[in-house]
């Protein structure tokens, strides 16, 4: 069977989840080898291994935090012609997109980016896309080289597959354009605790209508009532209420999850490029008429100010 | 000296239009009213302001690759502040991909001659966020992208990128290419006076055999992905809504603990 590569997202070796669903749709396209960068790369192998990687190639060097994106992508490429896969997957992050694009360029492939479904086909990987504001699905596949393709977070689920996992080294060599763009400084952003935005299976977003930064709190109450993630409108981020990380949309970050609430939010075209893919949608607007009630399963119109705290606390009774 | 700014900007369907596919499976960009992306007013904004900032003496030119109508956009940008503009286009480009049109910018800027090209974060029809890293990857100079800030000083640029999990400042040498995001910075409304003086602002044409390329090169035959398939997404089954009077929590608690999320 063709071996897959995938490019593993972590943090000090600790594999983020977009990068265990990427090894559940490698499998169904080829034998998963994962490749891993850069300070930790080697601790990634257990659980790669754990959830389907035959291979594990890594290459640990400076160079992939002090430079933006090139080292990267010269170690794709490395690993590309090491091991002929019949195709690339990268987790769909602004830095994935950009590595991918540049190594589809460098082997003469295509690239499909945001890809939310990927199945085997007879010409290749077919990748399901979601696309003018989640209001059409397209099926694509790479027509040139080999296929490059970015996966969105929350596209499929964790398996366990344990496999090999064998650790090799990979050797790469920097190309000239490598050390181009210098990482001067870095400070990294404060744990909240809550689960990430974009892989949390339940998101809870505020929008204009929760009116204050302060008013946020109630917000993060029912966020923590269900163990779920913050989202905010790109009005109340634009007001200062709410950190640009949190920000839902399309200029923001793009959710999937099992539940999104919406509170205060009137459902921009915007706003549903980021959230409309959940499985289920829930909002609270005082406006009835308000567009974000078109996408519902469940709406109330009210007052979240009387509708959200009252929430809060029934949650906080049912669970005991 | 001086510096020569590129500011890519891309003429898209208006989002909150109709938007849709044609029989090709392209894009349909006639149907719908188009525009100047609103992410592109964020990279013609930085460039303005880069040129403001600087000593130095600075030419903006703006660069759409589109059909016919693309001119709106640059002309949008001509009124904001930029001196000059380019419009690259042929009937051999309709349905080109992101690689081919990446391929076409960057001969392009070429031809144009640079030391700074400034580009949106993403286009918001296609939203794919690829072709200024592929840009730097074609002209082979520094990328430095993403910036929700950046200046140019002393042939150096340096800028703010804000990541998932840290936010990064980055520093390159000119020639490279930037991108922005709208956390730059609000783009200005074109005055009135801007908008006289756009209409005697040079706006260049060039076709492929301009850049000496080949048809096959780009285009819907040269393209490097396929969309075999493209469905409207079925409406959302209708939902049920109630009206908050006083039990509006408890009835969206019990909605909750019927799905199983209690
Ligand atoms: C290029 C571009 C990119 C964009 N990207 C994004 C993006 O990524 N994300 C995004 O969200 N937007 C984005 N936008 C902006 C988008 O168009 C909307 O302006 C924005 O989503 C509106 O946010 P909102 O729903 O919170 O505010 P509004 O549209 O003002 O809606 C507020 C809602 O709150 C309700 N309300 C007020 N008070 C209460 C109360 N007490 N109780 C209950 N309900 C109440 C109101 O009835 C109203 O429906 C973008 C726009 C552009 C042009
Ligand atoms: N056809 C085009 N003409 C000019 N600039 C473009 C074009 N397509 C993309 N761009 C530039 O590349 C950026 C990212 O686009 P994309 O990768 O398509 O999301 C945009 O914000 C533009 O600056």
């Amino acid at each position: 069977m063709a071996e897959v590569l995938v490019y593993v997202d972590h943090v000090d070796g600790a594999v983020r989840k977009p990068t265990l669903e990427l090894l559940t749709l490698a499998r169904r396209v080829g034998e998963p080898v994962a490749v891993a960068l850069g300070a930790g790369a080697a601790d990634t192998a257990a659980t790669l291994a754990e959830h389907g990687a035959v291979k594990v190639l890594t290459h640990e060097a400076a160079e992939y935090a002090d430079y933006l994106v090139v080292p990267k992508v010269d170690a794709l490429q490395a690993a590309v012609a090491e091991v002929s896969p019949a195709a690339v997957l990268v987790p769909s992050s602004a830095e994935g997109k950009e590595i991918a694009a540049r190594l589809a360029l460098r082997l003469g492939s295509g690239i499909i980016t945001d890809a939310v479904d990927l199945e085997a086909g007879d010409e290749g990987p077919v990748a399901t896309q979601s696309v003018f504001a989640a209001s059409f699905t397209t099926k694509s596949r790479v027509s040139k080289g080999t296929p490059v393709i970015t996966v969105k977070p929350n596209s499929a689920a964790v398996e366990a597959a344990p496999a090999a996992g064998a650790v090799e080294a990979l050797s790469v060599s920097f190309s000239a354009q490598a050390t181009g763009t210098k990482v001067t400084g870095r400070t990294p952003r404060e744990s909240t605790g809550r689960p990430e935005l974009t892989e949390a299976a339940i998101v809870v977003s505020g929008g204009r209508g929760v009116n204050g930064a302060e008013n946020f709190a109630i917000i993060e109450s029912l966020a923590d009532s269900l163990g779920a993630a913050v989202g905010a409108s790109r009005a109340a981020v634009d007001a200062g209420w709410y950190p640009h990380t949190n920000q839902v949309g399309q200029t923001g970050k793009s959710v999937s999850p099992q539940l999104y609430i919406a509170s205060g939010i009137s459902g921009a075209i915007q706003h549903r490029a980021g959230m409309q893919t959940s499985k289920t949608i829930v909002a609270i607007n005082k406006d009835a008429e308000a567009p974000i009630f078109d996408l519902v399963d469940y709406g109330v119109v009210g007052d979240l100010f009387d509708v959200v705290p009252a929430l809060t606390e029934e949650i906080k009774t049912r669970k005991g | 000296m001086s510096l020569r700014i590129v500011v890519t900007v891309k003429y898209v369907p208006d989002a909150t239009g109709d938007r849709h596919f044609a029989d090709d499976l392209t894009v349909d960009r006639d149907d719908v009213d188009g525009l100047l992306s609103e992410l592109d007013e964020y990279a013609v904004e930085q460039a303005l302001q880069i040129s403001e900032n600087s000593d130095d003496d600075v030419e903006i030119t703006v660069l759409t690759v589109g059909p016919e109508d693309a001119k709106d956009a640059l002309r949008k940008a001509l009124s904001m502040g930029a001196d000059k503009a380019i419009h690259v286009e042929d009937d051999d480009i309709h349905g080109t991909d992101a690689i081919g049109t990446s391929l076409i910018l960057a001969k392009a800027i070429e031809k144009a001659g640079y030391d700074l090209v400034v580009s949106g974060m993403a286009s918001t029809d296609g939203t794919m966020g690829v072709v200024p890293a592929l840009l730097a990857e074609r002209l082979g100079v520094p990328q430095v992208t993403l910036l929700s800030e950046v200046s140019v000083e002393d042939g150096t640029v340096k800028g703010r990128r804000d990541g998932d999990a840290a936010s990064e400042n980055l520093e390159a040498s000119l020639p490279a290419v930037v991108s922005v995001t709208d956390q730059s910075g609000e783009a200005r409304y074109p005055s009135f006076k801007g908008i006289m003086a756009a209409k005697k602002k040079p706006v260049e044409s060039w076709d492929l055999s301009d850049l000496d390329l080949e048809a096959e090169e780009v285009g819907l035959e040269g393209a490097y992905t396929t969309v075999d398939n493209a469905a409207e997404r079925p409406a959302r089954t209708a939902g049920t809504i109630v009206k908050d009077e006083g039990e509006g929590g408890k009835q969206l608690a019990e909605f909750l603990a019927g799905q199983k999320f209690i």
